[in-house]
């Protein structure tokens, strides 16, 4: 199984170039809106024709400009899951998953309606219409009618942003058996970093019409290419950085200089460290663990219900004007375990977990 | 009471046939516009509703120039051997000529309001362009093509102007209604002609009534099924 794609189109924004290829791991592509994410599935679903450009689904060319293909949608054998699930308002769930199901035989027809209808754990809905369902029904039905299909390639159009924050978790974990129990290629659009990185497996990072990144999540998000992808990718905090030795650097805008564990391959541009991998040591342990150690200053918090935010500055209690250095995101368990401490504190930046970027 | 009777069968005869001719070419040159955004398409746009603005007797007057011995398919017809002025069929083109605007307006209306998300989504799953207009765009247009409907046959039913041009007054063969009503005024026959005029209002009124129930039957039905 695999969907080979290159793209190019020029949109209003931004021109659209992507390039990459997707097998039966699902691949997320992560990006903010107006990066290009939808137009993306719609060119490999054949919805818009790309100005330049291959799709190839497993040896079958779908689109190549040079040679003049463009097969229309209805023969691509890929299944769309539309953003608002686009259901057909005026069918029942019954008649909206055999939609798909148009040129087999009846009696195939309706035991293969009856066995999505099963398995998406729609039974007793059938004879209901789109309106009077849940939006998790409403996903699980597009879901079953874009399966009912057998297509070859399955493509997620933000399946999860329009439902309700505390259906999701439970709708996100149908969906990942559903992409799990899939054997074509699997293609999830998002613009959250938390749900990229759940469902999918390969990740591509897509910014202003570009593929900024795109590799396994891991290693994506472990190590960002560039400065662009850490902050896509959710990273707060950046210095601009030079190096030093192989394997210590100076952040310019931290006033200090870090030890890294990976030694330096290439320029160094910037320094940066996720808001969580801050460290908070007792300040006794502080001196004994002298790496990548600083004092600092609170600033100012932000809070949401499980988790606080703080502002900090290095070095030197903070004047008039100053801006935070870093943000630290904690638990607040841990948050209550140290906020009363007399400041400064001590920071730990761990030399495995800052990275650098080039220019 | 007229003895004769005919104008009733000829009227709701050219009223069916006109709005049947209205519906498949009105729904026909909407499905077309649509496919065919561009200003240079909005001057279309303009003659298409040209029959609407036209005084009717001018429509007339431009169908019997098109249809007369003379005008281009007036020839052409003449070659097949037949002529359609002063024949009933003419009062079928002059009120599906008049009519037509209503139609291809609220069903163009009707379409562009169809999201086209789902359209596409048909799309995705396999339809050709016919099964997802047949299946998606014009059950869902439905109500506006059926108000459509409804005004293009209100329209040819009361067309009088361009018939009279194109059909003119032949009693038991393009006499509809509205000309029996004006030749009766015309000729001073008053009872005749408040007859007929009574006659035209019951079946406006009958048709009307007919709808009605028609669509709270089929809103019934509908919402029973979504039950």
């Amino acid at each position: 199984m695999s969907l080979e794609v290159h793209i190019e189109k020029r949109l209003a924004s931004c021109s659209l170039e992507v390039d990459f290829k997707a097998g039966a791991r699902p691949l997320a592509i992560l990006g903010p809106s107006g990066a290009g994410k939808t137009m993306t599935l719609r060119c490999i679903a054949g919805l818009v024709r790309p100005d330049r450009g291959r799709v190839v689904l497993n040896d079958r060319v779908l689109f190549d400009s040079a040679k003049n293909i463009n097969i229309p949608s209805r023969e691509r054998r890929i299944g769309l899951l539309f953003q608002n699930y686009a259901l057909f308002p005026h069918m029942n769930v019954a008649e909206n998953i055999a939609f798909g199901a148009g040129r087999t035989a009846p009696s195939e027809k309706v035991a293969k309606i009856l066995s999505e209808v099963d398995s998406f754990q729609l039974v007793g809905l059938e004879n209901r219409f789109p309106r009077e369902l849940s939006g998790g029904e409403q996903q699980r039905v597009a879901l079953a009618r874009a399966l009912a299909t057998d297509p070859d390639a399955l493509l997620l159009d933000e399946p999860l942003s329009a439902l309700d924050t505390h259906l999701r978790s439970r709708i996100e974990h149908q969906l990942a058996a559903t992409l799990a129990a899939y054997k074509g290629a699997a293609l999830l659009v998002t613009h959250n970093i938390e749900e990229a990185y759940r469902l999918g497996d390969e990740m591509l990072v897509l910014a202003k019409g570009h593929v900024a990144a795109y590799g396994p999540k891991d290693e994506v998000f472990r190590h960002p290419p560039t400065l662009e992808v850490a902050r896509l990718t959710g990273c707060k905090n950046f210095s601009r950085a030079n190096a030093v030795s192989s394997n210590t650097i100076e952040a310019v805008d931290w006033g200090c200089q870090l030890q890294i564990s990976q030694p330096i391959a290439g320029s160094v541009a910037h320094a940066g460290v996720r808001a969580h991998q801050i460290d908070f040591l007792e300040t006794r342990d502080a001196a004994a663990n002298g790496e990548n150690v600083f004092p600092c200053w609170l600033m100012e918090t932000s809070e949401t219900p499980f988790r606080i935010t703080l502002y900090l500055r290095l070095h030197s209690a903070p004047r008039e004007g100053d801006q935070p250095h870093l943000q630290a995101e904690v638990f607040k368990e841990k948050w209550l375990s140290f906020k009363d401490r007399p400041l400064p504190w001590h920071v730990r930046l761990d030399p495995a977990l800052v990275f650098v970027l080039p220019d | 009471m007229p003895a004769d009777l005919s104008p009733i069968w000829i009227s709701l005869a050219t009223s069916f046939c006109a709005t049947a001719l209205t519906f498949v070419v009105g729904i026909a040159a909407a499905v077309w516009r649509e496919r065919h955004a561009g200003p240079a398409f909005a001057v279309f746009d303009g003659i298409l509703l040209l029959p609407l603005v036209l005084p009717p007797t001018v429509v007339g007057f431009m169908l019997l120039l098109i249809f007369g011995r003379n005008g281009p398919l007036g020839r052409l017809l003449l070659q097949l051997g037949t002529t359609v002025v002063f024949s009933w069929p003419a009062t079928v083109i002059a009120s599906a000529v008049v009519s037509f605007p209503l139609m291809y307006v609220t069903a163009r209306a009707a379409m562009t309001q169809v999201d086209l998300e789902l359209i596409n989504a048909a799309r995705t799953l396999g339809a050709t362009e016919w099964r997802a207009f047949r299946r998606v765009t014009l059950p869902l247009a439905a109500p506006g093509i059926l108000a459509g409907t409804i005004l293009s046959f209100a329209r040819a039913f009361g067309e009088f102007g361009a018939t009279l041009m194109l059909a003119g007054d032949i009693p038991g063969r393009t006499e509809t209604i509205p000309l029996a009503i004006y030749f009766a005024v015309e000729a001073n026959e008053m009872p005749r002609a408040i007859s007929w005029s009574l006659i035209d209002v019951g079946i406006s009124l009958a048709l009307l009534l007919g709808l009605y129930y028609w669509t709270r039957l089929q809103a019934a039905a509908h919402s029973e099924r979504a039950r």
